[in-house]
């Protein structure tokens, strides 16, 4: 069953009288009980999309030009404001990436967890805060009841993440979007909440977005991946599949700057230039001026979405 | 942990390289914080930050300390650097005028010789977004230092910062922009340019990469080796991140709770770590491809626990190969030959 079809969105900003195309017609399906993976360097687009799920984007500045978001039989891009505060955060919640500065560092964890509870389920204060410690154990923390009473610094920033997880989890939400969950966080913590991540999605049936640009943490977790890049879905596919045999040059050169733990090479392979902003968006084929393969019909023809297979699709002139 | 254990182990594995030439030597460490409570501020406890580190660094290396945040490797860079004062041992610095009479920066008495001795000494600081002041142009932020430490006149200022720029391959064009007008990457490129322009003989890389992209940090790390290897600067590189500390260090030390469980040799510490914590955070690294993410229970250990402070070994609470032993007494750094030490009962 699709959890959630997101179908040709189209999201730009306008910027001192000129218009930043941040996503330019991105589609994607996500199963129940499935995890999505998008991939992509900063300045990708790949936030303003899983904003765009959240209908999380300020407009103004921001326009949703096209595109529909159909989840549970509706349209998000197209319900009231009213009822999409019914979806957001009940339905449909949201890690974010940086623990630091998204909890409010004037309220107690516990009374900003038991918030959503309040709202959505209509629980007693009471209610929620036992309801809230007992999914304070849920995400692996040792002493509930300290960190219900905890203010923000107090508390590591992998426990800080711990309480974002459970404020999102707090309503059993049946899609979750992680942007950038452990990018601020140690190694260490970062697998401990990935595995925590993983166990809860089983246990509560959620279906899953995870934003991040490192893809070795997307090879773990996603059953399907996207890889984005200005804009655009440069290349879709399952997970295993994409890992195995990339067919994008961008997918292939991502992968190969990770650092490996494996073996050390002399130099690490880069890929040249940065990321065009949305401003300037190259003719052709958006990553031809950073691309190894590239040929003059690249930088002419904007290429369109492939089908390599039932479900890989990638978009570049020279797939085959 | 002996004291004299600690100096003497340190001292054998150093000694195998006696043709050498020793940068940094930090002896027996401690950098105690206090911990204040209470209305007036009360002194209730101490943070022991980094507790009995002893390591050298040769003159050349890259020299890489490894752990989790609260590990303490930023206090003992903190500590080198001379921006916090040791509450116990010694660091002695061969550089510049010194470098055949090391000193420590206790000795250092006037500013005149303090700045010396700072003008061979850099810092590569982790977010690239506030270690630049947002109100200084390029050409400001590098022309600084060399204003301070009075190098050349306006003139051959001028073309040492055009020289640095393109060292860390950032265009000229970008001289009179401010650092709000780039991307993280290029910030770095101007922290990494800032560090090298007293031509110092030390840096300090503090998670140089950690703020960034994946794709970025491949770029930042070449251009530091690259770096490293024209100018052959001695680097301390500071991070949590193996993979990255795999491709940049000639030896590294992995800490934990201020101390330090394993230092080696980078291809020995890959090949056959010797602490169960060093495998716990090669474990921890996301791979694409084969290794499978770290089994829950061997992970899921608090830092918090008790059982650290008991005077056992301060990994017990999160070891999987933890004895009876190893709550008692605190494992010593033992050397076990081969410019190799660990601090562990259970090898």
């Amino acid at each position: 069953m699709p959890c959630l079809t997101c179908t040709d969105l189209r999201v730009s900003f306008s910027i001192q009288k000129k218009t930043a195309h941040a996503v330019r017609g991105v589609s994607f399906g996500l199963d129940d009980r499935k995890t999505l993976g998008i991939v992509g360097e900063s300045g990708c687009g790949k936030s303003v999309t899983a904003l765009s799920v959240m209908r999380l984007v300020p407009v103004p500045p921001a326009r949703i030009e096209s595109g529909s978001m159909i989840f549970e039989g509706a349209d998000l891009l197209a319900i009231p404001e009213k009822q999409m505060c019914g979806v957001r955060g009940r339905r449909i919640s949201m890690i974010f990436q940086d623990p630091m500065t998204s909890l409010n560092p004037v309220f107690t964890c516990g009374g900003q967890v038991a918030e959503s509870l309040l709202l959505h389920k209509g629980m007693g204060k009471a209610e929620a805060a036992e309801f809230c410690e007992r999914l304070f154990a849920e995400v692996g923390i040792a002493e509930p009841k300290r960190v219900y009473a905890a203010y923000p610094h107090n508390l590591s920033g992998g426990m800080r993440q711990r309480v974002m997880i459970a404020m999102a989890l707090a309503c059993s939400p049946r899609l979750l979007i992680a942007d950038e969950p452990t990018t601020a966080l140690d190694v260490t913590v970062q697998a401990r909440l990935l595995e925590l991540l993983k166990e809860l999605q089983d246990t509560k049936d959620m279906s899953m977005i995870l934003i991040t640009h490192n893809l070795g943490i997307v090879a773990g977790m996603a059953h399907d991946v996207i890889v984005m890049y200005a804009g655009e879905v440069m290349e879709a596919a399952p997970s295993k599949e994409l890992f195995d045999a990339p067919r994008h040059p961008y997918t292939d050169c991502l992968l190969k700057t990770i650092p490996s733990i494996e073996k050390r090479s002399e130099r690490l392979t880069v890929i040249p230039g940065t990321v065009p902003t949305p401003l300037e968006i190259p003719e052709g084929c958006p990553f031809h001026p950073r691309c190894p393969r590239v040929t003059d019909r690249c930088r002419k023809e904007h290429p369109p979405l492939h089908a390599v297979s039932g479900n890989h699709q990638v978009r570049c002139h020279h797939y085959e | 942990m002996n004291k004299g254990d600690d100096i003497n182990n340190a001292d054998g594995i150093n000694n195998l390289n006696s043709g050498d030439d020793i940068c940094i030597d930090i002896k027996d460490l401690k950098v105690h914080f206090p911990v204040r409570g209470g209305l007036v501020g009360k002194i209730s406890g101490w943070t022991k930050a980094v507790d009995g580190v002893s390591f050298r660094v040769m003159r050349g290396e890259v020299f890489a300390v490894v752990g989790e945040s609260g590990c303490g490797k930023t206090t003992t860079a903190q500590a080198v650097m001379g921006l916090i004062p040791p509450t116990g041992g010694s660091i002695h610095l061969s550089l510049g005028d010194y470098k055949d009479k090391p000193v420590t920066w206790a000795d250092m008495r006037s500013a005149a010789n303090r700045k010396k001795l700072r003008r061979q000494m850099q810092i590569v600081f982790q977010d690239p977004y506030s270690s630049l002041n947002p109100r200084m142009s390029v050409r400001t932020i590098l022309e600084e230092p060399l204003i301070i430490h009075k190098l050349g006149s306006k003139k051959e200022r001028e073309a040492r910062i055009a020289e640095l720029l393109d060292q860390v391959g950032l265009s000229p064009a970008y001289l009179d922009r401010y650092p709000h007008e780039f991307s993280g990457g290029q910030r770095q490129r101007v922290g990494i340019a800032r560090a090298l322009a007293t031509s110092p003989e030390f840096v300090v890389a503090d998670e140089p990469v950690s703020a960034l992209d994946v794709s970025i940090q491949a770029q930042i790390i070449n251009l530091l080796q690259d770096l490293q290897q024209r100018y052959r600067q001695t680097m301390l590189f500071i991070s949590h991140d193996l993979a990255v500390v795999r491709h940049i260090a000639n030896r590294i030390a992995v800490m934990y709770q201020g101390r330090i469980m394993e230092m080696g040799a980078n291809e020995q510490i890959f090949a056959s770590p010797a602490h169960p914590y060093t495998e716990l955070l090669l474990r921890s690294v996301p791979t694409v491809g084969s290794a499978a993410a770290p089994r829950r229970q061997e992970v899921d250990g608090d830092r918090d626990a008790p059982g650290g402070d008991l005077g056992g070994c301060a990994f017990y609470p999160r070891c999987p190969r933890r004895s009876e032993r190893c709550r008692q007494e605190t494992p010593p750094l033992e050397d076990l030959g081969g410019n190799r030490l660990a601090a562990c009962f259970c090898r």
